[in-house]
């Protein structure tokens, strides 16, 4: 066995069943994400793709299973874990800047109460070079375009200096320029030895953003490399019809649980 | 629906109230009273009452701006609400714990009380169908009662002279705030803001994304509940100046209209609480004018007023503040159009020049406007500067030249730009630039004219204009 593959992955789970309303969302999900790799989510819509990240980030619960990070609770290494939520979740007229903004994805490291220093501010500011957003950090955020508020977003994340992203469709309400600009640093994120994992909606380019994709409705239908993967049988398998009696059988054991 | 079910039943308590027992004696304070001498009193400050009157707004003011910042930004209004009417059963029970207004035992006994009630509303919408507003609305709605049949039992057993302190927590009485009353205030009011200086980063994520704040690690949940803690004891100490009813109007307002006024949450919360202050001075100015009138309702009066204020003038968002400027963007559209005419007249029949004179009949011809009409608007621009007229006849001056110019250049470099640029047909153009032409800045035609590489004739073939100094 070389080295490579006794490290433990950056992301692992087992057997994970996620259900909302005891409707199943994710049914026996087991997935081991090895370090650096850049991951592409890709299922139709109601697969489970949010849910998914949503689980590992611990913020829905699940019935069955595990889920372990750098082979340990999330608990335990959370500050190596940076999250990206979908740009709806916040209101855009909040009343603070870009520069608030991604100052808050310093506060993972200098502790509850300090307030950003100089070196949080300087660090901050390369993040919003890096996204190309410098010149907007005092702006308030309600004057933003979809596509640089998701770029302040990955900011945030980039000020973090997680070792392991879950980003949750960062490309959606983007234009292609910007689209391309974001893919480029995640290369370089991914380049740095760090994993991501990427909620993608857009089945025509996941191919070439991503070095491996995961398959998702409701279990996992294919992960691996994306050229083993990304066949038309396990597409035809992912986006051909949700699994009705699956999930109906499913949500008849949840109901007989409780 | 739910306010204004709540309005007419105020009103109804008002009524109700000033019936029964307060007319004689308001009425007797009130001849003698000679609003200048009372006004004069006032800005001496030597009125004990008062003095503890307007210390206590301050107080309240102060932490009701503070907390409310957060109730307007997380859009947990209606939230407020509920406590703030969950909080009577408390006071009753507070009351009747030494069976006297003891401020401590009250404070204790509606912070649970508050406490409970936004528990209530959480388990109610995680363990049914029912959603938030209808849940708020049950709770806000049963406790009150519960508080309002606890304080009539008080009454009953006690006699109204002795529960004289309970009315103030309906409907708000600064004037029953009495030294035990501040010591309480000014102690949740240096707690709470030296708690929201040493959590403001983690309270400000919170507000701001809920699930970001999940995945830092950050105690959502046990910030939640101090929140919850903070809220109810702010209303709590708020009560016996506003009264149940109104004081989540306290909340709201003043940080509703710091919202209005400026973009940086730390900024927000300092002019909230400025404004939370100014609301309760006010409040107690005229209560003590009108000779005791009810102290919350004029507190709430006033920071509506102030709202009202901001939400007209403010100078970004201002309702007339954006009138003011379509209003005057219009007259400079017109002003210019007509600099627009007499120019391409100029450039038609002769050439752009200052001091040539055209006939106004034949302009006026031109437009199809009546000869009156374009005399008024004419002279309008010679007081201006920009034209002169002189019997009949209009020239333009060397600003009316200038300006003249600059309208035409910026209308022939964005028909020129859109034509090249965003391959528009030659004849769509020239609607676009219509209304283009008066909003573009300096630096903005700067950037064309470099953009095109300083272009000298536009996409009709006439000749761009360069800059005249005038």
């Amino acid at each position: 066995m070389s080295t490579e593959s006794q490290k433990c992955p950056a992301l692992e789970i087992h057997d994970l069943i996620v259900s909302y309303q005891k409707k199943p969302v994710l049914y026996g999900v087991d997935l081991a994400v090895p370090e650096g790799s850049m991951v592409g989510v890709v299922g139709p819509n109601g697969a489970g793709k949010s849910t998914l990240i949503k689980t590992v980030m611990g913020l829905v619960s699940h019935a069955h299973g595990w889920v372990k990070v750098f082979g340990g609770e999330l608990r335990d290494s959370i500050k190596r874990v940076g999250y990206v939520p979908q740009r709806e979740s916040v209101d855009w007229d909040f009343p603070v800047s870009v520069m608030d903004v991604v100052l808050m994805g310093c506060y993972g490291r200098s502790g509850l109460i300090k307030r950003p220093g100089k070196m949080e501010k300087e660090k901050a500011m390369q993040a919003l070079v890096k996204v190309g957003l410098e010149a907007y950090s005092k702006r308030q955020i309600s004057n933003l375009s979809g596509g640089q508020q998701q770029r302040v977003f990955l900011a945030r994340a980039l000020a973090q200096e997680s070792d392991l992203y879950l980003m949750d469709e960062p490309f959606a309400g983007v234009d292609a320029a910007t689209e391309v600009a974001i893919v480029d640093l995640l290369g370089q994120i991914r380049d740095q030895g760090k994993t991501l994992i990427v909620v993608h909606h857009d089945l025509a380019t996941a191919r070439e953003y991503f070095d491996m994709i995961l398959l998702l409705n409701m279990r996992v239908v294919g992960f691996g490399k994306t050229n083993e993967v990304f066949n038309s049988e396990l597409l035809q398998k992912t986006y051909g019809g949700r699994l009705t009696v699956l999930s109906e059988i499913a949500g008849e054991v949840a109901k007989q649980e409780r | 629906m739910n306010r204004v079910i709540k309005f007419f039943s105020f009103c109804l308590f008002v009524y109700l109230f000033t019936n029964e027992e307060g007319q004689a004696a308001r009425i007797g304070e009130l001849v003698d009273t000679d609003p200048w001498e009372q006004i004069k009193r006032f800005f001496s400050f030597s009125d004990r009452g008062l003095q503890l009157s307007l210390i206590g707004a301050v107080l309240f003011g102060a932490v009701c701006g503070l907390i409310g910042s957060f109730i307007v930004v997380r859009k947990m209004a209606l939230f407020g609400d509920a406590v703030s009417h969950a909080v009577l059963p408390g006071v009753a029970i507070g009351f009747m714990w030494g069976m006297e207004k003891d401020p401590l035992a009250i404070l204790i006994g509606a912070t649970i009380a508050g406490l409970f009630g936004s528990v209530l509303v959480q388990a109610i919408v995680r363990s049914s169908r029912i959603k938030q507003d209808a849940a708020l609305g049950i709770v806000l709605a049963s406790f009150f009662a519960f508080g309002l049949c606890l304080i009539r039992i008080i009454q009953n057993h006690e006699g109204a002279s002795r529960i004289s302190g309970l009315k103030s927590y309906l409907f708000g009485d600064v004037a029953v705030i009495d030294r035990s009353d501040l010591i309480i205030m000014a102690i949740v009011v240096v707690v709470t803001v030296l708690l929201f200086c040493i959590l403001y980063r983690p309270f400000l994520i919170i507000s701001f994304d809920r699930q970001f704040a999940y995945s830092l690690g950050i105690p959502v949940r046990f910030l939640d509940a101090v929140f919850q803690m903070f809220l109810a004891a702010a209303i709590v100490i708020s009560l016996q100046a506003v009264g149940v009813v109104l004081v989540s109007a306290m909340l709201i307002i003043p940080a509703a209209t710091a919202y209005l006024l400026v973009d940086r949450m730390s900024r927000m919360i300092f002019m909230a609480m400025t404004l939370g202050i100014m609301s309760a001075a006010l409040g107690v100015f005229f209560s003590f004018l009108g000779s005791n009138l009810p102290t919350g309702p004029f507190m709430v009066i006033s920071s509506s007023l102030l709202f009202l204020l901001a939400y007209l003038f403010s100078p970004n968002n201002g309702r007339l503040t954006k009138w003011f400027k379509f209003i005057s963007l219009k007259a400079k559209v017109r002003d210019e159009n007509l600099l627009k005419l007499l120019y391409n007249y100029l450039e038609t029949h002769s050439e752009a020049r200052e001091g040539i004179e055209i006939l106004i009949s034949d302009i006026a011809n031109l437009k199809k406007h009546n000869q009156k009409n374009m005399v008024s608007d004419l002279k309008r621009l010679q007081k201006n500067g920009a034209v002169e007229l002189v019997d009949g006849k209009v020239s333009l001056t060397k600003e009316g030249l200038s300006l003249a110019s600059t309208v035409v250049r910026n209308h022939r470099l964005w028909e020129l730009y859109l034509t090249n640029e965003a391959d528009y047909a030659a004849d769509h153009v020239h609607d676009d630039a219509e209304k283009v032409e008066h909003l573009l800045s300096e630096e903005k035609v700067k950037e064309l004219e470099l953009f095109l590489d300083y272009p000298e004739l536009d996409p009709h073939g006439k000749p761009i204009p360069g800059r005249v100094n005038s």
